[in-house]
């Protein structure tokens, strides 16, 4: 009994860590249609902002992680998407591969500024003990901060006039136009906000796997297979692939390496794919954002 | 006239390449091989995604799966023809079977990019935790993320190991005869249906082509290519690793792409070179990181300059005479 309910966190877990390395990305592409390659990299900053600001500007690890990473790499995702992305809206093809060189380059400028070696940070809280086992209980936090992203950005969407705005130019951008909105706004906005949902989730992640600047690569196959595996619906397409792909992996994880978890992970996706070409959000829960 | 100046061309280049290696130094021969190789590699993604419009981003996994085939098989069979068969039949069958998922699950265009792209990245760290005794297939060891050393040279039937100079020359006939036959096959039917399949899909289908089955077949065809491009890697430098599934090197692939201009076989070919020499001289010196300044390459490209370089000038050298025949440009998005 213990040990299923261990198991099962570890499942949780890992599915909490899908939704938050994929969440801003899903929010990108569910509302503006735009693969954004860079996201790797958004993590990855937003690792590096919860390492210099927990080591060495003296805030405190939830500070650093929970409001100083998400606002700075926001920050630099509002600054990008005006310098390139504005002027490919519509171009899905070229956005991604402007996005792809974006990302190169802040692989590259990252290097440069700290060099090509792993950084750490220590786990902040303790491990919890179940009977015999214990689990860590930094993945308890993170499951718990997966379920509040959630509803945050549920709350943002269904309740706030930017989340009307938001779900209207997803529809039809020349309507909103029309009626007075502003669709540039709303998508560098959107754009912004996918940013820095990318620097918490590289935040919280950075105690787990340390921070590297080529990071990013390792998690952006994981995060394109949930959100494309998704639909297009943000947060039920968001949740409802992380749930099976995090299970999926987890268990072959554990049965015989991450590696091959990795690999059945990619596998379910393509099976998926080739059954339901639009997501699971095409045919299931369509009518949820 | 152009056609004629385009074979007149190819058959300078082919004569260039036979007798190049008795002139140079041999370090200089090393160097221009490896630009040579990611040239097949640059057109393999040309022909599939320029030609056959299939946005692959992740060209790397079959040049990395070709060249772990050639040395694999290499090294259980012999340096012979066989393992060079093997080294384009395996990436040529993964590209069969990813396509068939990819193709008739009618997947757009982007998610192919994506998917495939995921792809590369888990053969990566697939290739990458094989480091261990346990992980051999025959008498070849992975080697995880060492990569596997010594991997034997194509040989002679004779057994004779081929020479640095002579994997160059072998190099610029695989290239040439690689153009050659890709132009040569866009002039047969399949070939005219990927064209047509590329310009409008839709078109294509209701006219009763087989959307789905031109596009797996241009696309195990650049599968077929990239492994034969792998296996020329992997003979060059008798060492393959995991880095060539990599984020950066399937990057470049498309940089090399978009430079030199989708939709032509040559502009690849010569963006290729052109920044490999680039990157080769860019990573001699510490200040400036190479990646950064692809990836402006890159973002700079889509930005301002998105048909590629070659079709600029051509059209640059084109414009005198553009009273007399209205060029009929086929401006093609992916």
């Amino acid at each position: 009994m213990d040990f299923a309910s261990v198991l099962m966190i570890e499942i949780l877990g890992s599915i909490a860590i899908l939704v938050l390395i994929s969440i801003g990305l899903a929010v990108v592409f569910g509302m503006m249609k735009v693969i954004n390659m860079a996201h790797g990299e958004f993590l990855m900053l937003g690792g590096y902002v919860t390492i210099y600001g927990t080591n060495h500007a003296g805030f405190s690890f939830w500070v650093s992680a929970l409001i100083l990473a998400p606002i700075v790499v926001g920050l630099i995702g509002l600054l990008l998407e005006w310098l390139v992305i504005r002027h490919l809206y519509g171009r899905m093809i070229d956005t991604m591969l402007a996005t792809w060189g974006i990302s190169l380059a802040l692989v590259g400028g990252m290097t440069m500024l700290v060099g090509n070696t792993t950084t750490g940070i220590s786990t902040p809280l303790p491990s919890v003990s179940i009977g015999d086992f214990s689990v860590s209980g930094y993945v308890i936090f993170l499951i718990g901060l997966a379920v509040a992203v959630c509803a945050l950005l549920y709350a943002l969407f269904k309740l706030t006039t930017f989340g009307l705005l938001a779900r209207a130019t997803t529809q039809n951008a020349d309507m909103v136009a029309a009626l007075g909105g502003n669709p540039r706004r709303i998508y560098a906005l959107t754009f912004g906000l996918g940013a820095a949902l990318g620097g918490l989730g590289g935040a919280a992640l950075a105690p787990l796997t340390g921070v590297i600047p080529t990071i990013g690569a390792s998690y952006i196959a994981k995060a394109f297979i949930t959100v494309i595996s998704g639909g297009s619906a943000v947060i039920a397409g968001n949740l409802s692939a992380s749930a099976l792909f995090g299970t999926v992996g987890q268990v072959f994880t554990y049965i015989y390496t991450p590696v091959i978890g990795e690999v059945a992970l990619l596998l379910t996706a393509i099976v998926l794919i080739r059954v339901l070409p639009k997501g699971i959000t095409g045919r299931f829960f369509r009518r949820s954002i | 006239m152009a056609r004629f100046l385009q074979s007149a061309g190819l058959l300078g280049i082919l004569a260039l390449g036979m007798v190049l290696p008795g002139w140079l130094e041999l370090f200089t021969v090393y160097e221009i091989t490896i630009y040579l190789i990611m040239a097949v590699l640059a057109l393999s993604l040309a022909f599939v995604w320029g030609k056959g419009g299939i946005m692959c981003l992740g060209q790397a996994a079959f040049f990395g799966l070709g060249a772990y085939a050639w040395a694999v098989a290499a090294i259980n069979f012999g340096p012979g023809l066989p393992a060079v068969a093997i080294a384009i039949a395996v990436p040529a069958l993964f590209a069969a079977v990813l396509g068939y998922f990819m193709f008739y699950g009618r997947i757009n265009d982007i998610y192919i990019g994506v998917i495939t792209l995921a792809v590369t990245l888990i053969l990566f760290n697939l290739i990458n935790s094989t480091s261990g005794p346990q992980y051999r297939i025959g008498a070849a060891l992975l080697g995880g993320f060492n990569g596997m050393t010594g991997v034997p040279t194509v040989a002679w039937p004779g057994g004779m190991p081929l020479d640095p100079g002579e994997i160059f020359r072998l190099t610029v006939i695989v290239l040439v005869a690689s153009v050659v036959a890709i132009w040569a096959y866009l002039r047969t039917t399949p070939g005219k249906v990927a064209i047509a399949v590329r310009e409008n899909e839709y078109r294509a289908e209701l006219l009763g082509y087989n959307v789905a089955q031109s596009k797996l077949i241009t696309f195990t065809l650049g599968g077929a290519l990239a492994g034969l491009g792998g296996c020329l890697f992997a003979n060059w430098g008798a060492f393959v690793s995991p880095t060539i599934f990599s984020l950066v090197q399937s990057a470049q692939i498309i940089i090399w792409v978009i430079v030199g201009g989708r939709g032509t076989l040559l502009g690849p070919i010569l963006g290729c070179i052109a920044l490999q020499w680039a990157t080769t001289k860019l990573g001699t010196q510490q200040v400036v990181q190479v990646n950064l300044v692809l990836g402006v390459v890159l973002a700079f490209f889509v930005l301002v300059v998105p048909q590629g370089i070659l079709p600029m000038i051509t059209k640059a050298l084109a414009a005198p005479f553009a009273r007399k025949t209205k060029p009929a440009t086929t401006e093609s998005q992916a």
